[in-house]
């Protein structure tokens, strides 16, 4: 088995959804994770605040900064993620498409290191 | 056949058997080539089966190799060869390898350059070098974007098998379009280079191969159908000396009447079958094309009918305005042009250039022609284009 991360890339500077779409939007991606957790997929789940909470912590020359922000401001930030196990890619991306689909957002698939051969 | 001939065939089939043993692309490819290097020292000439004896041979040096070496993918490839011990040791290439090979180096998930780069090498047994020539890029830049996709296959965990019948649909159409690029990019190079017919035959091949492999695909026969009768009439395509000449034009007696029959014949397969899609139906088009002594434009324009509705897309309505031209006149056909964005694209202004000519609006058509050879890619349209507006100037 693989683990992948499934990543929201969400779009800070889109207009907020209605507050009905919004509780779709929600129930829709909690079916997708009930159904990952039935098909033995799912690992993990979190949704994330948006950028204006986040603060960077920033290593050099021993010692650390603290800055407002997260690493780049840029239109697109990490939403949200999953991270399930499966046997390939195309599992990997059958669930991203459900994932895509359920919170309106595109969705980045990325692999774990594969630690099973180190 | 003679080691280099056994090569452009065997290569890739048993890559793709090699590649279900070991669990590897790259280890793969080291060990079929490690066998044909043992070939060429132990051959006085080729086995009965050269396939099989490629096969075998690439397995146990793949076997040696693997003792040697302790990598984690070393490893791997050791306990999955382990787990097929039990398996006939003298076995050939197998055929459905190469299916699951076709729609791995066509996955998705890969750019559409690595798919190309990727199906001539696993698949086609042609040689980087060959590639970068028939592409007109450096040979470096097709090493990485192989190497790059190879990287991706192994450790995106992109699966070597067929898709399930859910995906197939979409996975297919992905195989065929890049087919499908592979023989356009050697056709519409019509500078005569011997590397880009090799291209054509390559894409042939495939999409023969791959329509063996599915024949109750009917897009699969009709891709090979499309490739068969458009190859076919190459041997018209460019005069004596190296000039576009069009389909009205061209020598009938020069077209390759073998490849004809054989594409009529898928044609008729897929009618039979009766469901219709984009590339079937292109064939369908072809097929009247090249038979009898000249064009039937009615049916050819309900063809393109159908085809808009299969693949909307504006390419599509400009061949199907050249059809409209020929059965309803040039007038009716320019309004449909008219309606159509396809900007940097030199077919559009060379469609209304031609339009324009025949409704006798010649300032008009000048000013297209213009336009056209001056989007025009590759020399031998661009001379052709010139030609037809020098026509114009000339008759003045």
């Amino acid at each position: 088995m693989k683990k992948y991360l499934l990543a929201v890339q969400f779009d800070e500077s889109a207009p907020w959804p209605q507050e009905e779409e919004l509780q779709a939007q929600m129930a829709r991606t909690d079916e997708v994770t009930a159904e990952m957790r039935q098909a033995g997929s799912w690992v993990f789940v979190g949704g994330l605040l948006a950028s204006h909470a986040t603060t960077v912590v920033r290593p050099g020359n021993g010692t650390t900064t603290v800055t407002d922000g997260p690493f780049a401001e840029t239109k697109e930030q990490l939403g949200g993620f999953w991270v399930i196990q499966c046997d390939d890619l195309d599992q990997a991306l059958a669930w991203a498409e459900k994932c895509a689909l359920a919170c309106g957002s595109p969705i980045e698939v990325r692999p774990f290191v594969d630690a099973q051969w180190g | 056949m003679d080691l280099d001939g056994i090569y452009r065939a065997e290569y890739g089939r048993c890559v793709a058997t090699l590649t279900r043993l070991l669990g590897d692309i790259g280890l793969a490819e080291e060990a079929v080539q490690d066998a044909f290097a043992v070939a060429v020292q132990k051959w006085d000439e080729p086995p009965p089966n050269p396939g099989g004896w490629i096969v075998t041979t690439a397995r146990n040096r793949a076997i040696d190799r693997l003792r040697r070496e302790s990598t984690r993918e070393a490893r791997h490839a050791q306990a999955l060869l382990l787990h097929q011990a039990d398996e006939p040791q003298e076995v050939g290439p197998v055929r459905d390898d190469q299916l699951r090979m076709i729609f791995t180096c066509c996955h998705p998930a890969l750019s559409p350059l690595a798919r190309t780069a990727l199906t001539l090498r696993l698949l086609g047994g042609l040689e980087v070098a060959e590639i970068a020539r028939a592409y007109l890029v450096p040979e470096t830049a097709v090493f990485q974007r192989i190497v790059r996709a190879k990287k991706k296959i192994r450790d995106a965990g992109i699966p070597y098998r067929v898709p399930d019948a859910a995906d197939l649909p979409d996975r297919l159409a992905s195989v065929l379009t890049v087919l499908y690029l592979v023989f356009n990019e050697g056709y519409t190079s019509t500078s005569g280079q011997l590397l880009r017919t090799d291209l054509c035959l390559e894409a042939v091949r495939l999409a023969r191969e791959l329509a063996g492999l599915m024949p109750d695909e009917p897009e699969a026969i009709g891709l090979l159908g499309l490739l068969l009768l458009t190859e076919a009439r190459r041997p018209a395509r460019v005069g004596p000396s190296g000039e576009l000449v069009v389909l009205a034009e061209q020598d009938r007696s020069l077209w390759n009447r073998e490849l004809i029959a054989e594409g009529h014949e898928l044609v008729r397969r897929c009618l039979r079958r009766n469901q219709p899609g984009p590339y079937q139906l292109q064939a369908a088009i072809n097929a009247v094309h090249t038979d009898g002594p000249a064009t039937d434009w009615p049916q050819v324009l309900a063809l393109y009918d159908q085809l808009l509705h299969h693949a909307p897309t504006p390419i599509v309505a400009l061949n199907r305005a050249v059809a409209v031209a020929e059965v309803h006149g040039p007038a009716i056909a320019l309004a449909a042009v008219d309606e159509l964005d396809l900007p940097g694209y030199h077919l559009l202004p060379a469609t209304r250039a031609d339009l324009l000519t025949r409704l006798g609006r010649t300032a008009e058509a000048v000013a297209a022609y213009d336009e056209a050879i001056a989007l025009a890619a590759n020399d031998t349209e661009r001379t052709f284009l010139q030609a037809r507006r020098a026509r114009l100037t000339t008759d003045d």
